[in-house]
């Protein structure tokens, strides 16, 4: 889409470094007075060539450069990654270290949602807000660095299994910073879902009907506050979900009604929140024993991957939505493919519909309220005048080639 | 007139202190620790030290001239205005209405310095600015007038004057009804406080996750530095034009000072004072709400706020009629 520009309109640029905005990105916004016109965005601009850098890395090196694709979601990279790698060689996990990395997530989904309700509560100028969630999130990394010895990257999924136990003495913490959340829920609702100021900023604000997710394919929350019951956890149950039996949150359980706007995003991260406490007590309540990793010696399973063909996905339930890793091992040291699918590239399309016809003042809260991982998504730069770009036509002249070359194969 | 150098000065320190008193009880609201009390002053050294950047695509002149006139404006309603009860400066040159046009003018001069900065964050937010201005004039200037009627009713002469009201003391001279009504005008130059300081919630023309700072996007040092005073000097001035009207009580008879003591103990009186309707009108309310819209603003203006000053002003008006009753 293309910015058209007459008399009564100007533009307006919000990024890519912009006080609304955590990471770099730029929203090129066509307004008049205060309201919206029309949105384009402009990607890449933090492009780090992960993937790139992968194919020069053996696996196990590959699962700290997995971690650090995204600062908040990172144990989510990582088993995804290790899913696709497993199932290419066929690898089976033991339950327990299963049952670690779904600790391991649902600790994550609780710090990154409680990360975002500050931000938003801040893009909102309601510090106060962001102070009291931001403090009630301190337990929740307290209870990581018990676990993992880091308050963000956790360094704890493995190809095969966790490089770390969750141990039983520390289950205690677990139980004390879930029933801590279950006392918090309360507050954290009447901040967010009963403040009348909050409420008229958020309500009926950036709709995103349930057409519109379905045809641009958003996914997790912001897919599930527009009423679809869309959830990986739920549809293709992987780790310990199958034993707890999830059910995908929808802003209807709280408050009756799906109308897919901001407050609905508030909504279902807030009940994700208390889902999250709930199968982390499942967890530590049936938790089985056994062994944590596959292999324990890393030589000893770089070797075994070394001689393994094929490719494989592994797809999982981050806290912005689906995270979807593509692997292709050739029998060599490095993968000879690793494409990375984060949860934002889904859900930046959806916020032009968003976007379009609200006011200048809902740019940060609607932008805020896919919760966007710039960062994570950036996986190509694209220069400007350059001649070996892509475009539409191009793709379709050689898709078309391809299909004709394909057609001679067969016949 | 060798005292208005001493004023200003005063004026401004006051305000810098105001402003880190603000941001160490908003931060311990909010369950920080905050800033020192001198961060504002540590903050105005800083920018004084920088580099002043006028953009290309501005207006020079009109960029640089107006923090000036912003903060000349600021500290000409401070000469205006009766401080701990003493006559103002410039008694008898000007009144109430004169006071209230002043006060428009720092807000103005950056709704102009916006304009001449040629950013389109600065043109949003000067656009919010002027909307904001003319949503709050109306209540304020109700509650102005009212009370300036009150008193004249009460066979004051120059009821106009700011000092005449602060000294007439207006809770006197009312029965019950006007004390409601006296306390629902109270209310409404407080709600106009924090839009006139263009503080959250009515912040919208600064909006610092919205359009960047707004007015203030392109200004940067020594003049940025100017506009950072003048607001600390406004909020000094509209304390006090509150603390004129409705606290305008002296603490001096009531311990039996005299002399040089009574002036102290008034001078420290006023200072309460002040920190009392800074932390009403500004600290609490950034605290506990979230920023409004500029159409929640205009809302929240003319329709609540300009309701309760008629409100005020039917009663006040009523209890003068009927005769205090």
């Amino acid at each position: 889409m293309r910015l058209s520009r007459d008399k009564n309109s100007f533009k307006i640029s919000v990024g890519p470094v912009h006080p609304a905005l955590k990471e770099p990105i730029q929203l090129n916004c066509l307004i008049a007075g205060e309201k919206i016109k029309s949105v384009d965005f402009e990607l890449s601009q933090a492009h780090r060539g992960i993937e790139w850098i992968a194919t020069r890395r053996n696996p196990i090196q590959i699962l700290y450069l997995a971690e650090r694709i995204c600062g908040i979601c990172n144990i989510c990279h990582t088993i995804s990654f290790c899913t696709a790698v497993e199932k290419i060689a066929g690898i089976e996990v033991p339950a327990r270290a299963q049952y670690v990395r779904t600790m391991g997530a649902e600790l994550e989904r609780i710090h990154s949602h409680l990360l975002w309700a500050g931000v938003a509560a801040h893009e909102l100028g309601f510090d106060s807000a962001m102070h009291y969630t931001w403090k009630a999130r301190e337990k929740v990394l307290d209870v990581i660095e018990l676990l993992s010895g880091n308050r963000i990257t956790k360094g704890i999924p493995t190809i095969g299994g966790v490089r770390r136990d969750f141990e039983e003495k520390n289950h205690a913490k677990i139980i004390e910073a879930v029933e801590y959340y279950r006392s918090v829920f309360g507050k954290l609702k009447a901040i967010f879902l009963d403040d009348p100021v909050i409420k008229s900023r958020t309500k009926d604000i950036g709709v995103l009907t349930k057409k519109d997710a379905l045809t641009l394919c958003a996914v997790g929350p912001t897919a599930r506050a527009s009423g679809i019951a869309r959830d990986v956890r739920q549809d293709e149950p992987y780790a310990a979900y199958p034993d707890f039996g999830l059910k995908a949150i929808t802003p209807d359980q709280l408050t009756g009604e799906i109308k897919g706007d901001v407050f609905d995003r508030i909504v279902v991260r807030l009940l994700e929140v208390a889902q999250s406490a709930d199968i982390l007590e499942f967890c530590v309540k049936n938790m089985p024993g056994g062994k944590i990793v596959y292999e324990e010696k890393p030589i000893k399973l770089l070797a075994q991957l070394k001689g393994v063909h094929g490719e494989a996905t592994g797809r999982l339930e981050a806290p912005r939505g689906e995270v979807f890793h593509y692997v292709k091992l050739v029998g060599e040291e490095s993968p000879y493919s690793w494409k990375v699918k984060p949860p934002t590239y889904s859900n930046l399309l959806p916020w032009i519909p968003m976007l379009e016809g609200e006011q200048v003042a809902d740019i940060p809260i609607i932008a805020a309220s896919i919760d966007p991982c710039m960062s994570c998504c950036n996986r190509a730069v694209v220069a400007e005048n350059n001649e070996n770009v892509l475009n539409h036509d191009m793709l379709h002249r050689l898709s078309v080639e391809k299909t004709e070359n394909i057609r001679g194969q067969l016949a | 007139m060798a005292l208005i150098p001493l004023i200003a000065a005063a004026a401004i320190v006051f305000g810098l202190v105001l402003k880190g008193i603000d941001r160490i009880v908003a931060a311990r609201m909010q369950a920080r620790i905050g800033p020192p009390v001198t961060q504002p002053f540590t903050d105005i050294k800083k920018l004084l030290m920088k580099e002043n950047i006028v953009p290309r695509n501005s207006v020079p002149l009109i960029f640089n001239l107006m923090p000036v006139i912003a903060l000349a404006s600021a500290l000409l309603v401070i000469l205006y205005l009766p401080i701990a009860g003493f006559p103002p400066l410039l008694e008898g040159s000007g009144d109430l209405v004169l006071v209230l046009y002043i006060l428009i003018f720092p807000s103005l001069a950056m709704v102009i310095g916006g304009f001449a900065s040629g950013s389109p964050y600065a043109t949003v937010g000067a656009q919010r600015e002027m909307v904001t201005m003319m949503s709050y004039e109306f209540p304020l200037a109700i509650t102005a007038v009212t009370t300036a009627w009150l008193v004249s009713s009460a066979g004051h002469a120059a009821s106009f004057s700011l000092y005449t009201i602060a000294t007439a003391n207006v809770w006197a001279l009312v029965g019950p009804i006007g004390l409601v009504g006296l306390l629902l005008l109270f209310i409404a130059l407080l709600f106009v406080m924090p839009g006139e300081l263009a503080k959250i919630p009515f912040d919208s023309a600064e909006a610092e996750t919205e359009i960047a700072g707004g007015l203030l996007v392109e200004y940067s040092g020594t003049n940025l530095a100017l506009f950072y005073l003048t607001d600390a000097v406004k909020t000094v001035a509209m304390a006090s034009i509150i603390t004129a009207i409705f606290l305008p009580f002296s603490i001096g008879p009531l311990f039996g000072f005299a002399g040089n003591e009574s002036i102290a103990a008034e001078i420290v009186f006023y200072i309460l004072k002040v920190i009392a309707v800074v932390f009403v009108g500004t600290t609490f309310a950034r605290v506990a709400i979230a920023r409004f819209r500029i159409t929640q603003i205009v809302k929240v203006y003319l329709g609540h706020t300009t309701a309760i000053a008629l409100l005020g002003l039917a009663l006040v008006t009523a209890d003068v009629l009927l005769g205090g009753v």
